[in-house]
């Protein structure tokens, strides 16, 4: 009994290897069976190929708009060597309640200063303190693959919709 | 004044003094003013020499604690790597320029010798716990003198707020050139990491 499970589990290995090496050589690696470009380019992995230039990043200070109501604002500004560790903080630094006057930066939001039952706290919530886990700079990279997202106000609303 | 050289005389460290005193018998005027204005030279030139070779990147991270730590920091920093390639090392940001200051800072310096053969901050976990107190020190110096080593590269008369981001062009007008604050007021922890700044001014 023991002997079958197994000749028919090795079995089922095998035929699953022939089945991919058979895919491979049809689809090809990067070739035309993918449906979206991989990271590193068309290049198989096998090839050593240099890596891209970086991107450069949008720092014009010019607030993008949201792509739905609840979408976290954009960083329009440069970050890099600001920090965000468990000592400092720099993003409140301009946009905590106290320092909004002098930094004239947006607030942050009301919600920020509130725990998860909604209960108002004196200082931002612990759960709010990495700012960069949702918002982000941007650069100019193009997008690797064509975004077909549409505004909400283009389906629901025709009178609202932005030209 | 005889006297008391006569009376100094008697001992063995009051004849060296006497003959410290007493007109040269066999050497002429001119060796002993160009002799010493020559050793004079080859003093104060040595000197200056040890004293630049102190103040240079490379004696700073001879010792592990500034290479390991706070010299491994700065490398990701825009003062050490940047677009134009001009650096800042750890003397141009430490150690005042001006000539009796740094003496000073140097003079300063013996208490860092200290710590250093006597381990204060020879571990990781050491550095970390007395960063705070390391990073005051530092931004207490450089409130007290305007942020001078900031200035010594970065004028505000040669600042071109056109070329800067509007929120740092507003800032800059509203702050530095007013004179209510100054560099390291808002520029902190931009060559090395922060400690925690928990009850720092402008600091959340």
């Amino acid at each position: 009994m023991r002997r079958a499970l197994v000749l028919v589990v090795a079995l089922a290995f095998g035929l699953a290897f022939t089945g991919s090496l058979v895919a491979q050589q049809q689809g090809g690696i990067g070739g035309p069976g993918r449906d979206a470009p991989r990271l590193r380019g068309p290049e198989p992995f096998t090839r050593e190929t240099p890596a891209p230039p970086m991107q450069r990043a949008i720092t014009d200070d010019v607030r993008r708009r949201r792509n739905y109501p609840d979408q976290p604002p954009l960083i329009p500004h440069a970050i890099e060597g600001y920090a965000l560790v468990l000592n400092a903080n720099k993003c409140l630094s301009c946009h905590s309640r106290r320092f909004t006057e002098q930094s004239q930066a947006p607030m942050v939001s009301v919600t920020h200063y509130q725990d998860r039952d909604g209960n108002f706290l004196g200082g931002i919530a612990p759960r709010r303190y990495a700012c960069l886990g949702c918002h982000v700079p941007q650069t100019t990279a193009q997008p690797l693959v064509d975004n077909s997202f549409t505004d909400l106000d283009d389906i629901s609303e025709p009178e609202r919709r932005s030209r | 004044m005889t006297d008391i050289l006569a009376r100094a005389g008697a001992t063995r460290v009051g004849s060296w003094v006497r003959q410290a005193f007493t007109p040269a018998r066999t050497l002429s005027l001119a060796f002993l003013t160009l002799g010493g204005f020559l050793a004079g030279v080859v003093f104060w030139g040595g000197f200056n020499t040890a004293l630049e070779v102190l103040n240079t990147e490379k004696f700073c991270t001879s010792c592990h604690e500034m290479q390991s730590n706070v010299f491994e920091e700065l490398k990701g920093t825009i003062h050490f790597t940047n677009r134009s390639g001009v650096r800042a090392t750890c003397p141009d940001c430490h150690v005042p320029h001006n000539w009796t200051d740094k003496i000073a800072r140097k003079m300063q310096a013996s208490k860092e010798v200290w710590g250093h053969l006597f381990g204060s901050i020879d571990t990781r976990e050491k550095f970390l716990g007395l960063r705070r107190t390391l990073a005051e020190h530092e931004w207490e110096r450089m409130k007290a003198n305007d942020s001078l080593e900031c200035r010594n590269c970065h004028s505000a008369v040669s600042m071109d707020l056109a070329k800067q981001n509007p929120r740092a062009a507003d800032a800059h007008q509203a702050f530095l050139f007013t004179g209510q604050k100054t560099c390291i007021d808002c520029h902190k922890g931009i060559a090395h990491r922060l400690p925690n700044m928990q009850g720092v001014p402008g600091w959340q």
